[in-house]
């Protein structure tokens, strides 16, 4: 085959030890970088893309594309350890990660977040490797209605399949909503909700917002309920990780699931956040026993990160055979192919064989490598759990602060930080879910410009989310789920009628 | 991380005692920590691609002492980075990579931005607007263009609203009497790819944003909004060159329009900042990444500063803001 001849030429390219140490290099930086809420993928690669400017553009690429990996496995760290999210993905992963953090199960969390990963990204590597020419357009068939469609499917899966109350779901979405809403609006071009402040221009940063409202939340609501916290003891050993591993080939229905809604909505541009929720809900519906979930399963951490992994790889698609970056890293990073003298775009493949290559199999050996560099730090970030509470929560705070400070080196959005850290807590005490708050935060603003752009191009006609397969089957599968709870009852009530069985029909 | 603080202190202190002691140096004023570069606009946009090669340029011929770092300050469609500089202090150790948004959008939304509270220092090069349709689309000309989108309405994408290519759409509007459903996208890349996907008909993407898809073959050029044909002469595509592309105006549609890339310095700036950020750029300017540069992103290499300058932005200041009020995007006060 082809491609697999040119894939074992990258290999061969990148089998030097100056290249395989750059590679070690860009893992171990991204890692620290991802470990940094706020400081993700998009700035530490443009923090080190000057470092790479006297490098050839293999080796620059290789080194960059190894931090993305590093930041990428480090954001799952303290999701889990802390409930901080480092990147908006990671988001879905502090439901169980945390929890099962908190039951000391931190080592099997850790594990499965980066084993989750690394499959998620493999499939998605090897998706690109043998199907790049021919899925790559999938990415033109989205127009603004196929957007809309896919948030809006996003957001029903959390208001039909959610077991919190509806109305609470509901109420949280739309705060999100309004929030989202403050700043710059791309399609009118006014400013809204700023009331003239200057601060209030660039709206809330996402990443800002879900420092405080999980970060910061959590810190208030542990000190309010017992300040005595003692750290959780765990052993610093190996055991834990070959366990887990053990256990792995049980979830492989999830893991098989994640790994196919990632890479579907990968595809699509920038849909690696709404992948991670999706592939939550979805496993959340599909188990028999839904109490258990957000109380700390592992299958509850293995779907999200998965399902993340698998689209936030599948992104560099459209990057790399369109020229569209599907994320913030991926836009820097195709910044740095111009500076390089490279032109992205469709013949890309073409004109430099060989650094495509290099990249496809750099993504590989990157994720291996991380795979292994990240597995062994589990037993040492397990270990922070065991620092007590009154030492490590002063900590935390000024961790949380950096973090919120570098996103946009802005004062102000410490402010907001512990702003939100109050909603959070809030939000808790009165038992509504944050989750579509801060899903709404960062799809809502997205949602809202294709709903609008799809209705500048149809004149106001609503008729044109439904006027081909594609969008139309989105739509009906979103309408479907947000009345989910309906169809059930109705489903239950006529079997349950029928049979006259005393226990719960499976939906 | 990059901003080295206490050293940086250090130097500054050693850089007081030696003025204080000695004459001044042959040498000048100079940055005394690492310069910071701010980019109004999102990450992997043509500002940002900018202010890289800048970065490289600067570190490659050891143009100056100290670092620099790209700061992108994009928020409120680089509303951010023009509030961000104005309040920075005039001490010559950041400067923004600014575009025509330093006029339109205090002229759309109010917000208190001038451009003459800063100091410039050179426009170093002029983006260029082409009028893109579909390969596949029926319309080669601009004649059958504007005709065919008198007949059924078409829809235009572009990046933002009341920014470059919303005001040159109601440009096209006015002079050609047509009307368009104009679609505002987040980027010219995802401008880019929604017209190749036929979920535009058309779009004044720059020709940075459009190469790509121009390549390969999915996107016509159908004029140029400049004066004269563009210089580039080596093929881009199968067949064709930057300098194929007819201007507008030998099409019949008498339009021109570019947007500068200008430099300023934060506040008034003292004359010897000036000398060394003209002559910085100047040398910039002269070496062979910057004209590789213009090359690849089909840019105007230019070279205005001082008195110039100023009128080239008084004028296209001018411009907008009639262009801007007949289409009725200027906010209450304007």
């Amino acid at each position: 085959m082809e491609a697999l001849d040119s894939l074992m030429h990258g290999f061969a390219v990148l089998m030097t030890f100056d290249k395989l140490l750059l590679m070690m290099i860009g893992i171990c930086l991204g890692i620290l970088v991802g470990v940094l809420p706020g400081l993700g993928g998009p700035n530490g690669v443009a923090i080190l893309l000057p470092l790479t400017f006297g490098m050839d553009p293999t080796s620059a690429i290789v080194m960059l594309s190894c931090l993305y990996w590093g930041a990428l496995f480090g954001g799952a760290i303290t999701s889990i350890l802390f409930n901080i999210p480092g990147e908006a993905w990671s988001v879905a992963t502090t439901f169980d990660g945390y929890p099962m953090a908190q039951k000391g199960q931190a080592a099997e969390a850790l594990t499965a977040a980066f084993s989750g990963s690394f499959i998620g990204s493999f499939v998605a590597v090897v998706l690109i490797t043998f199907l790049a020419p021919s899925i790559a357009g999938f990415a033109l068939r989205f127009g603004p209605p196929e957007f809309f469609a896919v948030y809006f499917l996003t957001f029903c899966t959390f208001v039909g399949i959610g077991r919190e109350e509806k109305h609470k779901v509901i109420i949280s979405l739309v705060v999100g909503l309004l929030l989202a809403a403050v700043g710059m609006d791309t399609v009118s071009g006014d400013l809204r909700m700023t009331f003239g402040s200057m601060d209030l221009l660039k709206g809330f940063d996402f990443l800002v917002a879900v420092i405080g409202i999980f970060g910061i939340s959590e810190i208030l609501l542990t000190i309010e309920e017992k300040l005595a916290f003692r750290g959780h003891a765990s052993n610093l050993s190996f055991r834990k990780v070959f366990s887990t591993w053990a256990s792995l080939p049980r979830y492989w229905v999830t893991i098989v699931r994640s790994s196919a809604i990632g890479c579907w909505l990968g595809i699509t541009p920038g849909g690696a956040i709404a992948a991670s929720f999706m592939s939550y809900n979805v496993a959340k519906q599909v188990a028999r026993d839904k109490e258990s979930f957000g109380k700390g399963r592992i299958d509850g951490v293995l779907a999200p990160e998965t399902a993340a992994h698998a689209a936030g790889t599948s992104a560099l698609l459209p990057m790399l055979a369109l020229g569209i970056p599907g994320s913030g890293t991926a836009a820097v990073l195709l910044g740095g192919l111009l500076v390089w003298g490279l032109q992205p775009g469709p013949l890309l493949f073409v004109e430099h064989k060989e650094f495509v290559w290099g990249l496809i199999a750099s993504m590989y050996l990157g994720n291996i490598a991380g795979l292994i560099i990240v597995l062994a730090t589990v037993p040492l970030f397990a270990a922070v759990l065991r620092v007590p509470f009154p030492t490590i929560a002063p900590m935390i705070i000024v961790f949380c602060a950096i973090g919120a400070y570098a996103v946009e080196n802005s004062l102000f959005d410490i402010k907001t930080m512990l702003i939100f850290g109050i909603v959070g807590y809030v939000f808790k005490k009165l038992d509504y879910p944050l989750a579509p708050l801060t899903l709404a935060l960062v799809l809502g603003k997205r949602a809202e410009d294709a709903f609008r752009q799809t209705m500048i191009g149809s004149y106001g006609d609503l008729s044109v989310l439904f006027s081909n397969g594609l969008v139309a089957t989105i739509m009906i599968t979103a309408i479907l789920i947000l009345f989910w709870p309906l169809w059930s009852r109705i489903i239950g009530g006529l079997s349950g009628a029928a049979a006259k069985r005393s226990d719960v029909p499976a939906e | 991380m990059i901003r080295m603080n206490s050293p940086s202190i250090a130097l500054l202190a050693a850089c007081a005692a030696l003025a204080a002691t000695g004459p001044a140096g042959a040498e000048g004023w100079q940055p005394s920590k690492a310069v910071e570069i701010i980019v109004p606009a999102g990450a992997g946009g043509a500002s940002d691609q900018m202010a890289r090669m800048l970065q490289a340029a600067i570190q490659k011929h050891g143009l100056m002492k100290e670092a620099t770092v790209v700061t992108l300050k994009g928020g409120a469609s680089g509303a951010e980075g023009l509030i961000d500089i104005k309040s920075s202090p005039p001490d010559g150790q950041k400067f923004i990579i600014a575009q025509s948004s330093m006029y339109t959008l205090p002229l759309s939304t109010n917000i208190p931005f001038n451009w003459r509270e800063l100091t410039p220092i050179a426009i170093i090069a002029l983006d260029e607007f082409v009028l893109w349709n579909n390969a596949a689309a029926p319309e080669k000309t601009v004649k059958d263009f504007l005709a065919a989108a008198k007949a059924t309405p078409m829809k235009m994408g572009g990046t933002g609203s009341k920014r470059e290519d919303h005001i040159l759409t109601a440009f096209m509007e006015q002079k050609a009497g047509v009307k368009f459903a104009y679609i505002p996208y987040k980027s010219g890349g995802e401008a880019a790819t929604q017209l190749v996907g036929n979920h535009t008909n058309a779009n004044v993407n720059n020709p940075s944003e459009n190469v790509a898809v121009w390549r390969s073959g999915q996107v016509r050029a159908l004029c140029l909004f400049d004066t004269q044909r563009m210089d580039y002469k080596t093929k881009v595509t199968a067949d064709q060159s930057w300098a194929d592309i007819p201007t507008c105006k030998e099409e019949g549609l008498d339009i021109d329009y570019t947007m500068p890339r200008a430099i300023f310095l934060a506040g008034k700036a003292p004359p010897e900042q000036v000398a060394y950020y003209t002559d910085l750029f100047k040398k910039i300017a002269a070496t062979p990444d910057y004209s590789e540069y213009m090359a690849n992103q089909a840019l105007k290499p230019v070279f205005i500063e001082g008195e110039d300058m100023k009128k080239f932005l008084e004028t296209d200041e001018a411009k907008h803001k009639a262009l801007m009020a007949t289409a009725g995007f200027l906010a209450g006060s304007n």
